[in-house]
């Protein structure tokens, strides 16, 4: 799992614990990883009442007398230590404790405390922005509507001059208490050689403010015409601007609403059994292989193998699959889901960041703020926007002095305050990040993880999706369902010996026959000489005869005569079963037949694919006439049959050199080379480390649904951004000439600075809004 | 009116040598972490000089509350993080190669960038 994302707590100064730390951290996959072998546990401690480095000598030591600490480490810095080994975190804390400090549990449980700090911290931002909207418009709302009411905003006398004055008084007061944020902002950013929308802010209702100023202290500087001041904009604006900010504040928690959901999954206690007694303990304290106890109605806290008792789970919130899950002992169970029906006990199999559900948390963050190639000529953009548009006042208003109608000054003023407000940066920024954030989200609460934002555009891109056979299109569970002989031999003596020779293959139609021996009670016999013939059988001895298993081109090859069989063999392939010949000492002995049932909405889901204009092509390492009679079942019309497994990715090529947006689905470990080679590659229902990591594209379960999900909320995700950008653009390109007064020649109109604060401030709302649009998606045809 | 025109010009000017041609002061990293405090609009240091193929971990301090400082990312290197309000949340970086990898926050208001020498 990439660390790089990982949030470690303060750390102000850097001594060489800090370092050693550091170092850790990097090092800490490795150790996560190691972790499977060696039984350990890497904790994480928040030490409190640690005045002074002598006491990190203090706490390792303490911590290092506790049979089953393999290192403890303490960052002095940020008041950490990291503790490896296999000790139970409670003695660590008692150790600590006895040391003469106060320890507590940092890892999993932060998580959730970030989002509640973080949730505390946007709603006072939220708060401060509203207070400050009170202010602005308290004073902006009447001053506008005395203008609108047709109240002179003229300075010609001076119990005008004084009122004015006075009203100018109030107006730097709302710049300081409402507005400082900007102000203080620009200043920094321009110290900084840089630009934002602060700095457009900042001058656009400086410079108003300024002139207006100027106006009541010194009207004989401007023109008797232009005497005209703009205190209400400069109050409306920031008044206007900060609610905008207040209310995107409030839209934007919304955005990240999937993976609240995700981390709110995690159960914040689990019951153990630690020296055959029941023990209810906080979830960072579960240890791997400790037995988990976990009653009807109950979250399982971690992963694990059911050890005893049959349940059924739901697992609809990682995997977007409806109907429970039946789990028996043997059985994997995961972090996050509900118990439904019974007791169970598990051993934990993978506690804290290693679960499942932590790393699916990471992915979906990490994927959320991944950005699409779509967005980069928005960013290009981005970088070059503030200036350009504060040199497009500037031209605005020289060619307002130079050819404007009197009074030219104040339309000089108007039009460059009006292009500096009206330009927003923001709404560009946000187009694509925003809807990402949201369409990951999505995918994710249909059991569809997204590993950045460029799988997600070219998924909604694909032409053809490439589908493996088993275990994609079919259970991927085959079963043995016809044993034809050919000699005496019984039934029971050919499957005794192809069981027995199956068993060193890893061949998915390997372990049907091997299952269907052990069902019936057949021992295995030892073999010898085993050999796996790619793409064809297998070859091995057993007592002292030599065998054969495999398709027809290896009896061909071997010289074995299957003539009077092949007409039969065919006709089982036509069922969609797969016909392997099975010989002893060179003399076809049976045809043994493995069938793998297609999943039940295989077809649904491929027709969702082909109505969504996507070509749907099936690969298989199986015979012509399996893969023919499969492909037919399924609604397939191409195929390609006989293929090796390395064949498998040139297949994917080919297509690309014919100009096709390739998608592969597959099983994420034995596909990888062509989900790598596709332009976008899909791990099915396996939600593995392995598949999570190798693929472009998870599909939490194993119904092809979730493909056609993916494929539905790329495109739906796409579609939004693209929204967001043309409106984006859009407003800029078109708001800025009406704002530098383009259609003033033609139609008198000049905007006016505080309708452009408004749109402004709106601009990135709507934004925001639209891609929270996206949440109300809903994969059709299910 | 000349007078006015030649300011209006030498402003245009100004801004593009100001905003574009500068080449800001840059900070070398000498050590292996270097703390960044986001606030006002700008990250502090915001240029940094970090030799090439050793590991960086840049620690931020995020004292602006506002949301466009939450996230910080290095796009280049698939790197994003959230970053905690009036805390440090320390964000590793790989040893890099030789060039420039811009980092920025979602709406590329606050930014920044490390140059590998």
């Amino acid at each position: 799992m990439n660390k790089n994302n990982k949030d470690v707590t303060a750390a102000t100064s850097c001594c060489s614990k800090a370092k050693q730390q550091t170092q850790n951290d990097n090092n800490e996959s490795a150790v996560l990883a190691s972790e499977h072998s060696a039984n350990q546990n890497t904790l994480q401690l928040i030490i409190e009442g640690a005045g002074c480095a002598s006491c990190v000598g203090k706490i390792e030591g303490a911590l290092n007398t506790i049979p089953g600490v393999k290192t403890a480490e303490m960052n002095f810095a940020d008041r950490t230590v990291m503790v490896s080994g296999n000790a139970a975190a409670e003695l660590l804390i008692k150790a600590i404790e006895s040391a003469g400090y106060n320890a507590k549990l940092m890892n999993q449980g932060s998580e959730s405390e970030a989002l509640d700090e973080k949730e505390q911290a946007d709603l006072a931002y939220y708060k401060k922005l509203m207070r400050h909207t009170y202010i602005a418009l308290a004073l902006g709302i009447p001053l506008m509507a005395y203008g609108l009411m047709g109240g002179a905003m003229t300075v010609e006398t001076n119990a005008e001059r004084i009122t004015w004055l006075i009203i100018g008084i109030l107006t730097f007061g709302v710049m300081y208490f409402s507005g400082r944020h900007f102000f203080v902002g620009a200043w920094q950013s321009f110290k900084n050689h840089s630009a934002n929308m602060d700095t457009l802010i900042a001058l656009g209702t400086g410079t108003a403010w300024l002139y207006s100023m100027v106006v009541v202290f010194a009207p004989e500087s401007v023109p008797l015409m232009a005497r005209h001041v703009y205190f209400e904009a400069t109050a409306m604006i920031i008044g206007l601007i900060d609610l905008g900010l207040a209310l995107e504040v409030k839209a934007r928690g919304k955005t990240s609403e999937a993976i609240k959901r995700l981390i709110g999954l995690q159960a914040k206690m689990a019951t153990v059994i630690r020296d055959d007694k029941e023990v209810k303990i906080a979830i960072e304290q579960v240890l791997k292989s400790d037995i988990v106890k976990v009653r009807p109605g109950e979250q399982i806290p971690v992963d694990g193998v059911v050890t005893e008792g049959t349940t059924s789970v739901d697992e609809s919130m990682l995997t977007g699959e409806p109907m429970p899950v039946t789990k028996k002992q043997d059985d994997k169970v995961v972090g996050g889901t509900l118990n439904k029906s019974g007791t169970i006990n598990f051993r934990a199999s993978h506690v804290g960041k290693d679960t499942a559900l932590a790393h699916i948390i990471n992915m979906v963050k990490r994927a959320q703020n991944s950005k699409p190639p779509i967005g980069r000529l928005a960013d290009v953009i981005s970088a070059y926007f503030v200036p350009m548009v504060m040199i497009i006042s500037i031209v605005s208003a020289l060619v307002w002095l130079n050819f404007g109608p009197d009074p030219a000054v104040a339309f000089a003023m108007v039009s460059a305050t009006t292009v500096l407000i009206i330009a927003c940066p923001c709404a560009l920024g946000l187009a694509t990040p925003m809807s990402v954030m949201v369409g990951v989200g999505k995918a994710a609460e249909a059991g569809v993880l997204i590993r950045n934002g460029e799988a997600l555009q070219t998924a909604s891109k694909i032409t053809t999706m490439i589908l493996d056979k088993t275990g994609t299109i079919t259970e991927g569970a085959p079963k043995v369902t016809d044993i034809m002989l050919a000699n005496a031999m019984t039934e029971k003596q050919i499957l005794q010996l192809a069981a027995s020779m199956e068993s060193g293959s890893e061949h998915p139609l390997a372990e049907a026959i091997v299952e269907s021996a052990l069902e019936k009670d057949i021992e295995l016999l030892k073999v010898e000489n085993f050999k796996a013939l790619v793409g064809r059988g297998i070859e091995a001895n057993c007592q002292d005869k030599s065998l054969l298993f495999g398709n027809e081109k290896l009896m061909h090859e071997k010289g074995i005569d299957i003539t009077s069989f092949v007409h039969k063999a065919q006709a089982l392939a036509k069922e969609a079963k797969t016909p392997m010949y099975f010989s002893i000492d060179g003399v076809l002995a049976a045809i043994i037949a493995v069938s793998d049932p297609i999943k039940a909405d295989s077809i649904s889901a491929i027709k969702r694919l082909q109505n969504n204009n996507i070509r749907v092509i099936m690969l298989t390492g199986d015979n012509r006439e399996t893969a023919a009679a499969v492909a037919k079942k399924a609604g397939i019309t191409e195929f390609v049959a006989e293929v090796l497994p390395e064949e498998k990715a040139d297949k994917v090529k080919e297509l690309q050199m014919a100009g096709e947006i390739v998608g592969m689905t597959g099983d994420g470990i034995n596909d990888a080379p062509a989900l790598a080679q596709a332009n976008v590659g899909f791990a099915i229902g396996t939600g593995t480390d392995v598949a999570i990591e190798s693929a472009d594209i998870t599909l939490m379960r194993g119904s092809l649904h979730g493909l056609a999900d993916a494929i539905a909320v790329s495109k739906a995700t796409l579609r939004n951004i693209k929204q967001n950008l043309f409106g984006a653009f859009f407003y800029n390109a078109a708001g800025v000439p009406f704002a530098a007064g383009i259609l003033y020649p033609f139609f008198g109109i000049l905007l006016s600075p505080v309708i452009a604060g408004a749109a402004m401030a709106f601009s990135s709302l709507t934004v925001v809004s639209n891609a929270n649009r996206l949440r109300l998606f809903k994969a059709k045809d299910h | 009116m000349i007078i006015i025109n030649v300011i209006g010009i030498s402003l245009i000017f100004l801004i593009i040598w100001w905003f574009w041609l500068y080449k800001p002061n840059t900070t070398v990293v000498t050590d292996k972490e270097l703390l960044i405090v986001v606030k006002d609009g700008v990250y502090t240091p915001s240029v940094i000089e970090v030799q090439a193929g050793s590991p960086l971990t840049l620690k931020f301090n995020r004292k602006d509350a506002s949301p466009c400082t939450e996230t910080v990312l290095i796009p280049v290197l698939e790197i994003s993080a959230s970053l905690k309000l009036n805390d440090i949340t320390s964000v590793p970086v790989p040893a890099l190669a030789v060039g420039k990898y811009e980092f920025h926050c979602q709406m590329q208001m606050y930014r920044g960038v490390i140059n590998v020498v």
